[in-house]
């Protein structure tokens, strides 16, 4: 048994982050698992540009953003264990990993879960048809592509806008693949609007809205599907099916956060965000367990998984100093036109302002969020749009929750 | 030129195969597919059958009934997990409740041990997510789960190591008998000959029959659909729970998998060719519907896969199983359709006595092992065993598959053991790699590469299932 | 002429309406002086900054991403993507490593280190 302050599990954008947040606050004995040789997770597939505006002031590709972490993780002297995967976490912050020199033990005195996500499989979907090669995630598409650099397809369709999807429809068709369409079961697009024009209208790849692919055909490869229009309910329409003959069929429907390990150590998830529920401390409901990034909720910008990552692994630092008492907490809640708020619960009075972060149950123009506990409003913001591709941030003044016991509820309402 | 050719290395053709390296025999399995267990055998509800379905005096009611502990300790011998989880025949009416008295009773004269009536809120009291609609349920006690494929690969490995040769690739388009034997060509040109020939070619039985102009009989392709769940749902049962067969089909089940999955399925519908075997809407949306009435809490937003098994149906009803009357030396192992992976074993011992009674010499091979190694060993090891195994090999440290924790040592192995795999799904079928919840999204890159690099192939030729399934469509 | 158009500096992905009379131009929408320059040089000049990937030599299955060190006309996209698909490097690169000069008025430059 080996032991370490704060062990940090992944060193993608979340990981790195709260590593060099929890260093910076004053715990020197950080360490990283990470499962691959390298870090950065996968921002090393994500070469395209538009990450660190906001963040760093510049805008970078996804290697680059990431070698910004890597170099703040190496500078500070925190040591990583590369290629190395946690199999578990036990209640008592014991971390078992495994890698190519055995099986190591470490017992932490926190721990700050930062594994990400994954992608929705094709079982996932249950889409119906034949079982081919070329259907891929959009996600292992860009790792053949973008980091082993194979192609897997001259012919493409696209299921889900999601930006993952947005970005492989351009990475193939710079690549010399023909994309014949992006497909999106539901009636607006999940990717940001500046990626549709950039990586879709650029190209002239059609965008079809409220349309799936009904079925997979092909014994071997793929060598079409069947495309279809669906109802309110996203059932298929039948007489609004057609072919599209292709090779290779990418699946971009959505991402869950890798929350396996923790719910083996028993640490309650959120049925909305699939993410463990947190205090604005991003402190799960087990004592000295921190969660921040992908795996707590998906983000649709690195550069706030940073924040929250920063906000996690500094937090991390104030327990293992012991200045992380337990205090009482409200519950927040999503009201009218929110699907969920972030973090689930809060420390009234807390010490610093706090930011409550969400997403809107479907595209809205211009909002008004209202933050109230009971009768009591405790903010309220205007913003010109609110789409739940796009997650929205309201920060409340820390004094406004003196004398707060109820439940706080964040709600929108449509304004003109 | 071999002592016996057997066409098809599905779980009957691998069974047989293992059951002739037994004897003194030099004996060549042919497989159309790129790996064995490609057929039926790779999609099926993987259920170890109590007995009490086949009607009496048919030769499944024969087999099944002696194939269950024949099955568990050839399982067991080879390595495989099989569990005696017992399964439950529910009724939902009091006509239902009549079938379940004369599952009963016809499992009774079948010779079926352990079998018991429960009331309905027996079966709940056995069963605590069974529908409040169950009014009432056999239980058959000696009823079992076992991976179908894992029992085929095992059962062809073991063969295999113990002398047998496998052709991959291999379909029969021609078969001359010649004085000495048979001649059997492949589509690619290649040929070898047999004294003996065994056709044990599940859905396509009927057409290797006619090859040799001895078709008498007709196989019917039936497809079933199945949805795969996340281990996370594993445990909303514990038996195998059936439906009682009604004028609509058999009913579809919710049982759990060794694997710790819970698998529901199949429908019933008859289909056009044995390549037919493709999901749709409607058999995803029945198999739903249908498990809920069982088991009203499968939560399926946790569906990993879907996918449908072409099985092999004569209209009689019954197996096949005799040497033909109008050829001399072939014996054919046809129409094995359910309980044919429960009666496996029995099926192929029952097989070499009919190629003794056609004058076979069967002369002991003193050097068969029946065992074969666990190809999970380093799963099921502790971690202080895990640690110093690691110490000693390295690679089974690096995780490749996340999702069900699959080793780069287990992916190699794989490649390496009887039978190797030689595609992306055959991993998959030896190690769970690529089997759980992310369906393959992080490991499958890996899984590639290693393939690659343990047979010399440039990685862009690697596919996902042999022939024409290429994964890459070149080199950027 | 008038046009409206998604700004793509940033995500916030306002939208601008751009008129141009003439030597007179007029974006109105967006929240930042970037915007304007954008919805200007959109309609007159349009650039991208293109990213992509380029084979390691020495490395087995790696690539070294890419980028223009500055935006390049879209209408030379694919003609940038040709020359650097031609291109093959040879590991060590380091971030900020110049891999071919001069395209299309700029440098393509990695974005990756490779050891």
């Amino acid at each position: 048994m080996i032991k370490h302050d704060i062990v940090i599990i992944g060193g993608g954008p979340a990981g790195m982050a709260a590593a060099a947040a929890a260093y910076d606050s004053g715990v020197k004995d950080v360490v990283i698992i990470d499962r691959e040789e390298k870090l950065g997770g996968i921002l090393k597939q994500c070469i395209h540009n538009g990450f660190g505006l906001h963040k760093l002031g510049k805008e970078l590709t996804g290697p680059e953003y990431a070698a910004v972490y890597e170099k703040a993780v190496a500078d500070r002297g925190i040591k990583v264990f590369y290629e190395t995967m946690v199999t578990d976490i036990s209640e008592g912050r014991t971390v078992t990993a495994q890698n190519s020199g055995g099986i190591l033990k470490i017992e932490a005195k926190a721990v700050v879960l930062a594994m990400g996500c994954r992608e929705r499989s094709r079982g996932a979907l249950n889409i119906p048809g034949t079982r081919p090669a070329g259907v891929y995630s959009a996600g292992t598409a860009q790792k053949l592509i973008n980091c082993m650099g194979y192609s897997v397809g001259k012919r493409v369709v696209i299921l889900g806008s999601g930006d993952i999807g947005l970005i492989m429809a351009r990475r193939m068709s710079l690549q010399g693949a023909k994309v014949e369409a992006v497909c999106e079961i539901m009636p607006y697009s999940g990717g940001l609007t500046r990626n549709i024009v950039q990586c879709l209208n650029d190209f002239g790849i059609p965008l079809y809205l409220s349309t799936t692919v009904a079925e997979i055909h092909g014994r071997e490869r793929v060598e079409g599907v069947t495309v279809a229009q669906v109802d309110q309910n996203r059932r298929v329409i039948e007489e609004t099916k057609r072919y599209i003959p292709c090779d290779t069929l990418l699946l971009s429907c959505g991402l869950i956060p890798e929350n396996e390990l923790t719910s083996t150590a028993g640490i309650p998830l959120s049925a909305v965000t699939s993410g463990a529920l947190v205090d604005e401390h991003r402190q799960t409901e087990h004592e000295g367990i921190f969660a921040c990034g992908n795996v707590l909720q998906v983000h649709d910008l690195v550069d706030y998984v940073s924040d929250e990552a920063e906000i996690a692994g500094k937090s991390a630092a104030e327990y293992v100093k012991g200045n992380l008492h337990s205090a009482v907490t409200v519950k927040t809640a999503a009201g009218n036109g929110v699907r969920y708020v972030l973090p689930q619960r809060v420390t009234v009075p807390p010490k610093e302002d706090i930011s409550l972060f969400l997403r809107v149950t479907q595209p809205f123009g211009k909002v008004r969020y209202t933050v109230k506990s009971g009768d009591e409003v405790l903010a309220a913001a205007v913003r010109l749009k609110a789409a739940p591709g796009e997650m929205e941030k309201i920060t409340v003044k820390a004094e406004r929750f003196k004398n707060i016991n109820e439940e706080i509820t964040v709600s929108l309402e449509e304004v003109q | 030129m071999y002592d016996v050719a057997i066409i098809g290395a599905g779980v009957i053709g691998g069974m047989v195969a293992r059951e002739l390296t037994k004897y003194r025999l030099s004996v060549c399995l042919l497989e159309k597919e790129n790996d064995v267990a490609c057929g039926a055998s790779k999609a099926n509800s993987g259920i170890v059958h109590g007995g009490y379905d086949p009607a009496p005096d048919t030769l499944k009611a024969k087999l099944n009934v002696i194939g269950v502990e024949k099955l568990f300790a050839a399982a067991n011998k080879l390595n495989v997990p099989i569990k005696r989880n017992g399964s439950l025949v529910c009724a939902f009416s009091a006509d239902e409740d009549k079938t379940v008295k004369e599952l009963y009773e016809r499992g009774i004269k079948n010779g079926v041990k352990g079998l018991k009536i429960l009331s309905g809120n027996e079966a709940r009291l056995e069963e605590s997510n069974l529908s409040e609609n169950v009014t009432s349920a056999l239980l058959v006690t000696n009823a079992g789960i076992v991976c179908p494929y894992e029992l085929t690969i095992a059962a062809v490995g073991n063969a295999m190591d113990n002398g047998a040769a496998l052709r991959t690739n291999y379909e029969v388009t021609a078969i001359v008998k010649a004085e000495d034997g048979f001649r059997i060509c492949s589509a690619d040109g290649r040929q070898i000959t047999a004294k003996y020939l065994i056709n044990c070619a599940g859905c396509y039985a009927d057409k290797i029959a006619e090859l040799l102009g001895d078709k008498f009989f007709e196989i019917i392709p039936r497809a079933g659909e199945y949805m795969l769940l996340d281990k996370a749902e594993g445990k909303t049962v514990s038996h195998t729970v059936f439906q009682v067969p009604t004028k609509e089909g058999k009913g579809i089940l919710v049982t759990p998998t060794v694997d710790g999955n819970l698998l529901t399925g199949p429908t019933a519908l008859e289909v056009d060719s044995p390549e037919n075997n493709e999901t749709t809407l409607t058999g995803l949306d029945t198999v739903a519907a249908l498990a809920k009435k069982s088991v009203p809490t499968v939560n399926f937003r946790n569906v990993i896969t879907s996918f449908s098994g072409v099985r092999s149906s004569e209209k009689k009803g019954d197996f096949i199983i005799r040497a033909s009357e109008k050829v001399e030396n072939l014996i054919h192992v046809a129409a094995i359709d359910s309980p044919g992976l429960t009666s496996s074993v029995a099926i192929a011992e029952y097989t070499v006595d009919i190629l003794k009674s056609i004058g076979a010499e069967l002369r002991e091979n003193p050097d068969f092992n029946g065992e074969r190694e666990n190809p999970h060993f380093f799963r099921t090891m502790s971690d202080e065993e895990k640690n110093e195994y690691i110490k000693a090999h390295p690679e089974y440290g690096r995780i490749v598959c996340r999702c069900e924790i699959v080793s780069e040592g287990e992916i190699r192995d794989a490649v390496k053991r009887n039978p190797p795999a030689h595609d992306i799904d055959g991993i998959k079928r030896r190690t769970r790699s690529g089997m759980g919840r992310c369906q393959g999204g992080f490991c499958s890159p890996f899984v590639a590469e290693l393939l690659a690099e343990e047979n010399n192939w440039p990685l862009e030729t690697v596919t996902k299932k042999g022939k024409e399934s290429y994964m890459f469509t070149g080199k950027l | 002429m008038k046009r409206e158009l998604t700004c793509i500096i940033c995500p916030r992905g306002c939208s601008l309406s751009v008129n141009i009379d003439g030597a007179k131009t007029c974006v109105s929408g967006n929240s930042c002086p970037n915007g304007e320059k954008y919805g200007i040089e959109e309609c007159i000049h349009p650039t991208r900054t293109v990213t992509s990937i380029v084979r390691v030599e020495n490395r087995e299955n790696t690539m070294v991403s890419v980028k223009t060190a500055r935006p390049v006309p879209k209408e030379n996209i694919f003609d940038v993507m040709e020359i650097i698909r031609k291109t093959s490097v040879k590991a060590p690169v380091k971030i900020g490593d110049i891999i071919l000069t001069n395209i299309y008025g700029t440098d393509i430059i990695a974005t990756k280190d490779i050891v």
